[in-house]
C-alpha cells in the first residue's frame, strides 16, 4: 500500500523532471548544442511569471500565458545573436557560452531579486487532492504529470506532423543538404530554442508552485534534465519522459527508505541505467 | 533560345584547393547540357558553386539576368535551382513522402510539380511513401532525390552523377523520366562519368579537365577521338 503509494507519487515527480528535460532534448536532438544554462533559464522563467503576478495581479496559470511568448522571444533572440554565432564542428565553444550564460544569468537574478528564495501561490489548488482509493495524489502533482505528457505529446506532433517539425529533422539530419532545400538552419536553431524556453517556461510554473525557488537553483534542476535526456536515449522526446519518471521514482523510493537518500538514489538510478544500458531506455538509431 | 543561366569566368575552391579555373557556361531555356569528366576534373565543386555550398572566388553566376553570385544556398534554390546532389543525401529521419515534401519546403504558390505528379513520374516512391527514405534501394533513392529537387518547382535542374553505383538497367529506367522533365519546361545540367549516357540525354555537350573546359559541342559533333582526348588530357595516338 505505501510501496504504492510511493512509486505513484515518484510517477508525478518525475513529470516534473520530464518537463526540466523537454526543452533540453529538443534543442540536443536539432542542433547538438547542451546547453548549460537551461537550469537557470528555467530559474528566469519562474521569476517572470512571479514579475507578471506581481504587476498584474495574476493567478500563476494566466500569468504562464504572457510569460511564455516573453521566453520564446528571448530564445529566439539568444539563438540568433549568441548561440549560432559558435555551434560547430567543435562542441567545447558553445559549452563555454552556455556555462557562462548560466554565471550571467544567476547573477543578474542575484542583483535583481536578492538571494531570498520566493515561491508562486497557486491559491486553494494547492492543497487539493483526489482520493483514487488506492492512493491519494495531490492536483498539483496530478497536473504537473498531465501537463508534462501533454507537452511531450505536443512535440512529438509538431515533430512528425507539421512541416516545421519536417525541416527540424532535416536539419538535424544534414544541415547542408537541408540549406539546398531552402531551409536556414540559423533560423530552425532559433526557431528551436524559443519553443525549449516556452517549455521551460511551463516547467518554471510547476516548479516554482511545487517549492521555494531562488536565483542559486537553476544547475541542480539542469542535472535531473541532463539525467532524464541520458536516461531516456539521445534525442528521444518519449524517452526524456520516461527518464524523468525513472528518477522521479527512484527519489521517492529512496525518501521512503530514508529521507536523505532521496537525491542519491534518483543519482544512483541513472549511474545504473547508463551501467546496463549506456545508450538510454530509447536510442535514436542513427546517432 | 535565351540564356537561362550564364556562368562567367568562374573561379572556386574545394577547401584550399582551387578546381575551378575561369568556367564559361551558357545554358538555354529548354536545353539539357551535360558535363562529363573524370574523377576530380572539378564538376562537383562547378555544382557546388552554382548551388552556394561552395565558396566563389571569383567570375559570376547569372540566372535569368540577375547576379546570384555568391548568394546563400537557400537564396538560390528559392530563385529556381535545385540540386540532386552526389550520393544523393536523403534525410534519414524522413519518410519517402516527407524528403519529397522537404523538396517544397521554401516553395511558394502554384507549381507544376507537385507530390501527385512526382509519384506519377516514379511510381515506386507512392508504394514506398512511408519508408524511410534511406531504406530503398538506390536506384529508388535517387528517384527520390529527383524528385525532392523537383518538388521545388525549378527553373534549373542540377544533377551530380546520377549514375554512380547503380546498375545500367536502373540508370537507364531513371533517365527515362527526363523526356518528362524537361517537358515540364525545366532545364537541365547533368554531371555524369558515363559518356554514353552524357551524349543520349544532352542537347549540348562540355568536357572539363583540372578545373577548365576542354572540350564542347552537341553530341553528334563530336568524335570518340576527341572527347577521350578533352576527358584524359592525352594526345589520341
Amino acid at each position: 500500500m505505501i510501496l504504492i503509494d510511493t512509486l505513484a507519487q515518484g510517477l508525478l515527480l518525475g513529470g516534473l523532471y520530464a518537463l526540466f528535460a523537454a526543452g533540453l532534448s529538443l534543442v540536443f536532438g536539432i542542433m547538438r548544442l547542451v546547453n548549460l544554462a537551461h537550469g537557470d533559464l528555467i530559474i528566469l522563467g519562474a521569476y517572470l511569471i512571479l514579475t507578471v503576478t506581481t504587476v498584474t495581479g495574476l493567478h500563476p496559470f494566466l500569468a504562464v500565458l504572457l510569460a511564455a511568448p516573453v521566453m520564446f522571444a528571448l530564445g529566439w533572440l539568444l539563438q540568433t545573436h549568441l548561440l549560432n554565432r559558435v555551434l560547430g564542428a567543435d562542441i567545447l565553444p558553445p559549452l563555454l557560452v552556455t556555462f557562462g550564460l548560466s554565471v550571467v544569468i544567476q547573477n543578474g537574478l542575484l542583483s535583481g531579486f536578492t538571494a531570498d528564495s520566493r515561491k508562486l501561490t497557486a491559491g486553494a489548488i494547492e492543497a487539493q487532492s483526489l482520493d483514487l482509493g488506492l492512493v491519494t495524489l495531490g492536483v498539483m502533482p496530478v497536473l504537473t504529470f498531465a501537463s508534462a505528457v501533454a507537452v511531450v505529446f505536443a512535440l512529438n506532433q509538431l515533430f512528425y506532423r507539421t512541416a516545421l517539425g519536417r525541416a527540424f529533422r532535416a536539419t538535424s539530419d544534414d544541415a547542408v543538404t537541408a540549406q539546398l532545400m531552402g531551409i536556414r538552419p540559423q533560423r530552425i536553431f532559433a526557431m528551436a530554442t524559443g519553443i525549449a524556453l516556452v517549455v521551460a517556461t511551463i516547467a518554471a510554473l510547476y516548479l516554482g508552485t511545487r517549492a521555494n525557488f531562488d536565483p542559486s537553483i537553476g544547475p541542480a534542476r539542469l542535472l535531473y534534465a541532463f539525467e532524464a535526456v541520458i536516461i531516456g536515449g539521445l534525442g528521444s522526446l518519449w524517452g526524456t519522459l520516461a527518464g524523468g519518471i525513472v528518477i522521479g521514482m527512484a527519489q521517492a523510493l529512496g525518501a521512503a527508505v530514508n529521507p536523505e537518500w532521496q537525491i542519491l538514489s534518483g543519482h544512483l538510478a541513472f549511474v545504473l541505467v547508463l551501467l546496463i544500458r549506456p545508450r538510454g531506455l530509447f536510442p535514436r538509431a542513427n546517432d | 533560345m535565351s540564356a537561362l543561366l550564364q556562368i562567367a569566368g568562374l573561379t572556386a575552391h574545394y577547401g584550399d584547393f582551387q578546381a575551378l579555373f575561369g568556367v564559361d557556361l551558357t545554358l538555354h531555356e529548354g536545353q539539357t547540357l551535360a558535363i562529363i569528366g573524370a574523377n576530380g576534373a572539378g564538376k562537383t565543386t562547378l555544382m557546388r558553386a552554382l548551388t552556394g555550398v561552395a565558396r566563389v572566388t571569383a567570375g559570376t553566376v547569372t540566372l535569368a539576368g540577375e547576379d546570384i553570385t555568391s548568394l546563400p544556398a537557400p537564396d538560390i534554390l528559392t530563385r529556381g535551382i535545385a540540386m540532386v546532389p552526389e550520393g544523393r543525401r536523403l534525410f534519414p529521419s524522413l519518410t519517402v513522402e516527407e524528403n519529397l515534401l522537404i523538396g517544397a519546403h521554401a516553395r511558394t504558390g502554384n507549381s507544376h510539380w507537385t507530390l501527385d505528379r512526382v509519384q506519377a513520374l516514379f511510381p515506386i516512391l507512392k508504394d514506398r511513401r512511408l519508408s524511410p527514405g534511406t531504406a530503398l534501394s538506390g536506384g529508388q533513392q535517387q528517384m527520390v532525390a529527383i524528385g525532392r529537387a523537383l518538388m521545388s518547382n525549378p527553373r534549373v535542374l542540377l544533377c551530380d552523377e546520377l549514375s554512380l553505383g547503380l546498375a545500367p538497367v536502373v540508370i537507364k529506367e531513371i533517365y527515362a523520366a527526363f523526356p518528362q522533365i524537361k517537358a515540364s519546361g525545366t532545364s537541365i545540367i547533368v554531371v555524369e562519368q558515363d559518356i554514353g549516357q552524357a551524349l543520349r540525354v544532352a542537347d549540348h555537350v562540355h568536357c572539363m579537365m583540372e578545373g577548365r573546359i576542354t572540350l564542347s559541342g552537341r553530341p553528334a559533333e563530336l568524335s570518340r577521338e576527341a572527347i577521350h582526348d578533352a576527358y584524359f588530357g592525352v594526345s589520341h595516338a
